[in-house]
């Protein structure tokens, strides 16, 4: 199978062009202008992961919502479970930015963290 | 009358960052006068992370960028005055302002660093036909809609216009369970970064119909649906390529304009080109002790380069203040030319003993061009990109000494395309 993908690595944003096997093992990669791109799309094939942030409802804080993101990028396809688990939860203030607000969320070894205070 | 060294107008990433530099160079007493209720400007609504790669070397979303600054003020004796509105700049040295606590206030300033940002182009800009029913609005007003005050302001949502805050609000709303049809971008390319295409659009299945508009919106009180078309190549509808869209929201994200009222007012001269104040290679304008930085001067892409401006402005007025300089600067004018459409600073000092950066944008897409930089034929500088995009601020590197053993006093910065 051929996959074709646009690298973000950098500006320049090289078309590439990757062979997969049935397996979805990476067989080659093509189009690429540095090392850069060769891991951009092995990681997009095999494992693709993303930043994901939202916002969280806060009770007793100065606004009604406050932003959050995961500790670490999470596995693509487990986006929008997250997004459910954020969305069911309320918190307290106050709270301080890089307070777990919720932790290891949906499995992802990830936890939910605070990126502002209230 | 209040006295100050430095008055800062605006707290968001470029007036923190101009004050705080200021500051570390010896300037006494600082004042920022922020309209909002808090410092961060514009980042504490832009919740999604990629900020601070170039600058910190991390990725930050942008309430963490902000904090990051914030925390420094803090650490310092700079004054900040939340909640006032700069109303006007006399006679070049005096800030009006008002806020609900001190009523009207006047600041003597020695120097003045304007850091005002940008806002958005609304609807009227645009002449689109149709009711003004709820459900149009920018995409930065959805974006404080969402991430600020916390509810969804639609459910069916097509954007207009393909810059990056349209594409982060694509993937927001989708997140947060709305249906994003489309993104309609009338040029032929998008305007916004290549990672947030693939990571905004892409990532969550959303169409980017390019040479596309929006030509009608339906609906009286709310929104029901919006009438595209394709666009020729003078972005002019095609008959018979209309489509209706149902959607009771529409986004637009069609460009940012910088808000220089206070400095028209001032009569400072501004760049056509750039919307923003001509400046000097130390962000001075065109009216001494008066200095520009970030969104209010050029429209950036990354706020990076917004504090990397913002620290030369600072320096420039430290050293303003330090000097208090009489007389007329000598200036290398600097211009673009052949696919590029502006260069900032404007502007260099023919004395100038710092190597400039000069910072542009392309007026199209090209590979492999050439980015040449020359005076009176001399060159200067010529090197091959991979790729320029309009979406994408470049910058040069000129040395002092060559700027200074200039015989013309003017640069052309230029692209030579292959073909």
């Amino acid at each position: 199978m051929i996959r074709e993908m646009i690298c973000v690595s950098c500006p320049i944003g090289c078309a590439l062009r990757v062979e997969l096997d049935d397996g979805g093992k990476v067989l080659s990669v093509s189009g690429n202008t540095c090392k850069r791109g060769e891991k951009y799309a092995i990681d997009e094939c095999t494992n693709p992961v993303r930043m994901l942030t939202s916002t969280i409802r806060v009770n007793g804080g100065s606004l009604p919502v406050m932003p959050v993101k995961t500790s670490k990028p999470i596995p693509k396809g487990k986006m929008f479970d997250c997004m459910k688990a954020i969305n069911n939860e309320v918190v307290d203030a106050p709270i301080k930015m890089g307070d777990v607000l919720i932790s290891n969320v949906c499995d992802t070894g990830a936890d939910i963290v605070a990126t502002n205070e209230m | 009358m209040q006295k100050y060294d430095l008055v800062v107008i605006g707290g968001g990433p470029a007036g923190m960052a101009a004050a705080l530099k200021a500051k570390e160079c010896g300037v006494k007493k600082i004042i920022i006068l922020e309209r909002a209720a808090t410092l961060g400007g514009i980042l504490e609504q832009c919740i999604h992370a990629g900020f601070g790669l170039h600058y910190f070397g991390e990725e930050l979303t942008g309430p963490e960028y902000a904090h990051r600054f914030i925390e420094q003020v803090e650490q310092t004796d700079i004054e900040v005055k939340v909640d006032t509105m700069v109303l006007e700049i006399r006679n070049g040295n005096i800030v009006v302002a008002t806020n609900a606590v001190d009523g009207m206030l006047e600041l003597h300033a020695t120097a003045i660093i304007l850091a005002m940002g940008c806002r958005e182009r609304p609807r009227g800009a645009l002449d689109i036909p149709g009711s003004r029913a709820s459900g149009i609005m920018t995409a930065g007003t959805a974006q404080k809609y969402v991430n600020i005050d916390g509810y969804m302001p639609g459910k069916k949502i097509v954007i207009l216009g393909s810059g990056d805050i349209g594409l982060i609000m694509a993937r927001r709303m989708t997140l947060e369970g709305a249906k994003v049809e489309m993104v309609c971008e009338l040029m032929p390319f998008s305007g916004g970064l290549q990672r947030n295409i693939v990571q905004c659009l892409e990532d969550m299945g959303i169409p980017l119909k390019l040479s596309c508009t929006v030509i009608q919106t339906h609906g009286i009180e709310r929104l029901e649906g919006v009438t595209i078309a394709n666009v020729d190549e003078n972005r002019r509808p095609i008959p018979g390529t209309e489509q209706y869209v149902e959607c009771d929201t529409l986004l637009l994200s069609v460009g940012l304009i910088p808000e220089n009222e206070l400095t028209r007012m001032a009569g400072i001269i501004i760049d056509p080109v750039t919307n923003g104040a001509v400046v000097d290679e130390n962000r001075q304008t065109s009216r001494p002790g008066i200095f520009a930085c970030g969104n209010v001067l050029q429209v950036h892409d990354l706020v990076d380069y917004v504090t990397a401006e913002s620290q030369i402005a600072g320096e420039g007025a430290a050293a303003y203040i330090r000097n208090k300089p009489k007389g007329r600067n000598r200036y290398v004018s600097v211009k673009g030319r052949d696919g590029v459409r502006y260069v900032v600073p404007q502007n260099i000092n023919e004395n100038t003993d710092k190597d400039v950066k000069l910072y542009f944008r392309v007026a199209d897409v090209f590979r492999n061009a050439r980015i040449i930089v020359e005076s009176d034929g001399k060159v200067l500088y010529n090197k091959k990109k991979p790729k320029l995009a309009p979406g994408e601020m470049e910058y040069v590197v000129i040395k002092a000494d060559d700027i200074r053993a200039l015989e013309k006093k003017e640069l052309v910065v230029r692209l030579e395309v292959q073909q």
